[in-house]
């Protein structure tokens, strides 16, 4: 960096500053400070790196360039689900979470920090209303996360290390899982009816046994049918002294009724719908809720935290049962803690407080609406059969185009030359459905956003 | 007048709301926000759906959310983050290894425009190019900077990222069926607590190296004594969050490789060796990066982070699927599922987009000089610190590698401060609230007595620097003059003393206002008394 050039990030590359300071210290130049790295591990000269665009203007430019090519879902017609959606974003949640006080903080205390402690016992006592379960986390990284946690602790708790998983689980998540449990558990899949999409009872059966540490299935199922029989799975699970452990949409649960009224021991997700962005897949954050049992409590990796009296008659908070994470134990901590997603949790927060009760009951009658509104919609379409699978649907719906003679990539390349985004293809994950996709209609969508998909299907379906 | 620009020390008061619980807000019929209306056909159907769910499905208690109008719930929100003291408002140097640098705002728009935000992971590939560029551009500067061969971008954060490399290395181990030979992690003290705790997860059993009492650096005689035919990998920080490089870290590789091992190098904070010195050279076969840390994106109260595995040639078959591609005959980017020996996914979808986009922009905005200049700076500014700690009454470093300067950060400790007035770092944490201050104690074990781990990095000017040392060294003077005022602190924080006994009791402890209202009512008072 020649001598004279000071980036507006870098206050003390004023030459001045810097002898100043280096004779405060007693070195004669910064190089000194590196002289204890040995110079066969040096870096000669410097990185190779592209030219930088040192102003904000130029590189503004530069990176807004390279991200036009993008084209988003708010501007095409976006039927897209298979585990992050396209619900609206309240103004307030970006507004709230935007703010450089949460932002830009990290570690701090209870007290300086007494904001995000807050915000985010509130956030677990929000999504406690909201599965209906007495301990939720500050989140973790993702639905997956989530879900490859809520396994483990099952396996904590149960001291057994076999599970149980429906074989309608999403892939991604599903391999996921597979890779957390590794080495310590097994995973096994349980079959599925051919025409409901539930869980065989059979199946079930036949695989639980005193290996068994919990039964896991996902509901809404990643097929978009929603689990009828979850009380029969769990008292299936319990009668064996297994767990039951569901993946729940938050989305869904103002119409739903959640996980632990059929008897799930963990409810684990992802809050992504509620008021985060999709950033492709980047805007994530995984739940874990629980009862009031130490037990439970004491198996949880994650930050919990919790509200505590103080000498002033405050709302106090503060970490819950510290000596449980890896920041205090090491190796003998339950799984791991580390920087994961806190500032969606507090999103969520928000999110669910705007919402409130009528809130979420409105959201999933207006899922429901829609998805309901669009299977009677495209089973009008000639060869179109709609669903492929499964009786009962929230947000998605699994759409089989056999008797079209077209496949789904082919639909949806000609989708997307009239702006349309088609369904998720299945036909790679799932090929026993045939040339199926998986639609999602969020409350965003629009009766007429249906009826252009459907008209334009029939039109690229005749080509 | 503002404060005196000599003396250094502010008449703060932080804000304080007095802030209720949200559900104590709750008036019953209030509306935050409405949801989009379907019309009378949607609407019907959605109501027939809903009937005919089968018997138990439907939900018959709503949840007992609050019911707020919109801007109630706003004021709430801000009133409590303005009970948060976020990096844009304090001297953010106490939090030591988490490297709480600049993160510009420029950035932010970047990453949270319309072009980022409203991506769908599942889109067709031909719409997602931009940020797929993104993404693989950022590989390639990461690759510069660590020497490395590949990078997957999908960790969450720093532990995930190690989380995944140690599934990389039990996938190794295993498909060189070597599980019954090669069965122990070899990590250092000084190193983050989760390289041991996922080591531990996948299996190993976890050998801790403690520092050479006189240089301070791993012990490499203890070391090499650890090393054998079971090692199945080295897990290790360097410089360690004392501020040290250890300058025999080639020799540690080495001796690892000799014994078939693989070298995993936590690089979560890379700041005072950007540009200086890289994991390849060090004889790395694995590193990860903390995008939310050395690479500006912001922390967001502890996430959303990125960590970024590294892998040599030899382990990139292992790395998390997709990575992304690009085609040189079509000119275009893709998700590249074709990694043989995956660990599969750990991340849903592909990680967090909106800090790639943030790191690329601010890699760009710096290029090769800036980077360099980073790591000089974040070092002159942290050997700054150091000598004016070292001259402060009650303050001081460990006695090894004395007379050598730090790197990028250093741990002091009050223990002689705890000797002279019985009062320590705890203390002057809870005092420095006071002073629109924060200051960490360090990670657990506190092998450094009354510790505390300072990181200036690039950001800071000279005069906060000095404003920092002027409190800590104001704190201290209150130690030796005027304890009471440190053992009653904060005084003019958000809250005062917190009784911690309440969140280590399982009778009295409440992770949701659910369990509060179980267990207490009013202020506190317990049910069953």
């Amino acid at each position: 960096m020649s001598e004279k050039f000071v980036h507006p990030y870098i206050p003390n590359s004023v030459p001045e500053v810097q002898a100043q300071m280096l004779k405060s210290i007693g070195a004669r130049d910064i190089e000194e400070f590196f002289r204890c790295i040995p110079e066969n591990l040096r870096v000669k000269g410097l990185l190779d790196l592209p030219k930088p665009f040192l102003s904000e203007a130029a590189l503004r430019r530069h990176v807004e360039g390279i991200l036009s090519k993008n084209r988003t879902s708010g501007e095409l017609l976006c039927f897209l689900g298979g585990g992050c959606w396209n619900h609206y974003v309240p103004a307030v949640c970006d507004e709230i979470n935007g703010r450089s006080e949460f932002l830009t903080a990290y570690a701090g205390e209870p007290y300086e920090d007494h904001g995000r402690f807050q915000a985010l016992f509130e956030y677990e006592s929000l999504m406690a209303e909201l599965l209906d379960v007495d301990v939720v986390n500050v989140p973790t990284y993702d639905g997956s996360q989530a879900a490859g946690t809520a396994l483990r602790m099952a396996g904590r708790i149960t001291k057994r290390d076999e599970v149980l998983v429906a074989d309608t689980t999403s892939p991604d998540r599903l391999s996921a899982i597979r890779g957390y449990l590794t080495p310590d558990m097994k995973v096994t899949l349980v079959a599925h009816e051919a025409g409901t999409g539930l869980l065989e009872a059979a199946d079930l059966a036949s695989k639980l046994s005193e290996k068994t540490a919990a039964v896991y299935f996902e509901n809404p199922s990643y097929l978009g049918f929603i689990e009828t029989r979850g009380r029969e799975i769990s008292e299936a699970a319990h009668a064996k002294g297994a767990l039951c452990v569901v993946y729940a949409d938050p989305s869904s649960l103002g119409v739903l009724t959640p996980p632990s009224n059929y008897g799930a021991d963990l409810t684990c997700g992802d809050i992504q719908p509620l008021g985060i962005h999709m950033f492709m897949g980047g805007g994530r954050g995984g739940f874990i809720g629980a009862p009031d049992d130490v037990k439970f409590i004491e198996e949880y990796p994650s930050r919990l935290f919790g509200i505590a009296p103080t000498t002033h008659r405050e709302w106090g908070f503060g970490d819950v049962a510290w000596e449980r994470t890896s920041f205090a134990k090491r190796e003998n901590a339950k799984e791991f803690v580390g920087t994961a997603a806190a500032l969606w949790g507090i999103t969520a927060a928000v999110y669910l407080a705007l919402m409130g009760p009528r809130g979420m009951k409105e959201l999933g009658e207006a899922c429901m609406g829609r998805t309901a509104y669009a299977i009677r919609k495209l089973g009008e379409i000639p060869g179109v059969r709609v669903p492929a699978i499964g009786r009962s649907f929230f947000k998605e719906v699994p759409v089989n185009f056999d008797g079209t003679g077209k496949t789904v990539k082919e639909i949806n390349q000609a989708l997307l030359e009239k702006g349309i985004f088609g369904g998720h293809d299945l036909s790679g994950a799932f090929p026993e459905l045939g040339q199926a996709a998986l639609y999602a209609f969020t409350e965003v969508v629009t009766q007429e956003d249906i009826d252009a998909l459907a008209e334009a299907l029939a039109e690229v379906i005749q080509r | 007048m503002g404060m005196d620009m000599k003396e250094k020390i502010r008449d703060f008061h932080q804000a304080r709301w007095d802030e209720p619980v949200i559900f104590e807000l709750s008036a019953p019929g209030e509306r935050g926000i409405l949801v989009p209306e379907g019309g009378p056909l949607i609407e019907a159907a959605g109501k027939k759906a809903l009937e005919e769910l089968p018997e138990g499905m439907r939900r018959e208690t709503p949840p007992a959310l609050p019911e707020m109008g919109q801007m109630r719930v706003l004021k709430h929100f801000l009133r409590l983050s303005q009970e948060n003291l976020g990096a844009d408002f304090n001297i953010d140097i106490g939090q030591g290894t988490c490297t709480m640098k600049y993160s510009p705002k420029v950035n932010d728009r970047l990453a949270g425009s319309p072009k980022v935000a409203d991506l769908h992971p599942l889109q067709d590939e031909s719409t997602l190019q931009g940020a797929l560029e993104i993404m693989y551009r950022t590989e390639q500067l990461l690759k510069s900077i660590s020497g490395l061969d590949r990078f997957c971008l999908h960790p969450g954060g720093g532990s995930q990222a190690l989380s995944g490399i140690a599934a990389i290395i039990r996938a190794w181990v295993d498909d060189h069926g070597l599980r019954d030979q090669k069965d122990e992690i070899i990590t250092t003290i000084f190193s983050h607590p989760s390289n041991p705790a996922v080591a531990k997860l996948r299996g190993f059993k976890v050998i801790t190296i403690y520092p050479d009492p006189v240089t301070g650096r791993p012990d490499f005689e203890a070391f090499k004594a650890a090393v054998s035919d079971r090692t199945a990998a080295l897990m290790i920080t360097n410089p360690e969050d004392i501020g040290l490089y250890n300058d025999r870290i080639r020799e540690f590789t080495d001796l690892v490789h000799a014994h078939g091992g693989i070298c995993s190098y936590d690089q979560a904070n890379a700041n005072g060796i950007l540009g200086v010195t890289r994991a390849k050279e060090a004889g790395f076969d694995l590193c990860f990066f903390n995008i939310h840390k050395t690479f500006s994106t912001p922390h967001g109260c502890g996430g959303p982070g990125c960590g970024v595995i590294g892998a040599a040639e030899h382990l990139v078959p292992y790395l998390p699927v997709p990575l992304v591609g690009f085609c040189e005959e079509s000119g275009k980017y893709f998700l590249d599922y074709s990694v043989p020996k995956t660990i599969g996914k750990m991340k849903d979808f592909y990680g967090v987009l909106p800090a790639v986009v943030r790191a690329y922009a601010w890699i760009m905005n710096l290029g090769a000089e800036g980077l360099l200049e980073v790591a000089r700076v974040a070092t002159l500014n942290n050997n700054y610190v150091f000598q004016k700690i070292l001259k402060m009454k009650g303050a001081g470093a460990p006695p090894y590698a004395e007379g050598e300067h730090r790197m990028e950060q250093v741990r002091y400790s009050f223990q002689k401060l705890k000797e002279e007035t019985g009062l320590g770092i705890a203390d002057v944490q809870n005092r420095i609230f006071d002073y629109a201050g924060h200051i960490w104690t360090s990670h657990e074990p506190f092998i450094v007595p009354e510790p505390f781990t300072i990181e200036p990095t690039e950001s800071y000017s000279r005069d906060e620097l000095d404003e920092y040392l002027a409190i800590l060294e104001r704190i201290v003077e209150e130690a030796y003059t005027d304890p009471e005022i440190l053992r009653h602190a904060p005084h003019r924080s958000v809250i005062h003393h917190v009784d911690h006994d309440y969140l280590e009791d399982p009778k009295r402890w409440a992770i949701t206002w659910r369990m509060y209202r179980k267990r207490f009512d009013g202020y506190f008072q317990p049910k069953d008394a």
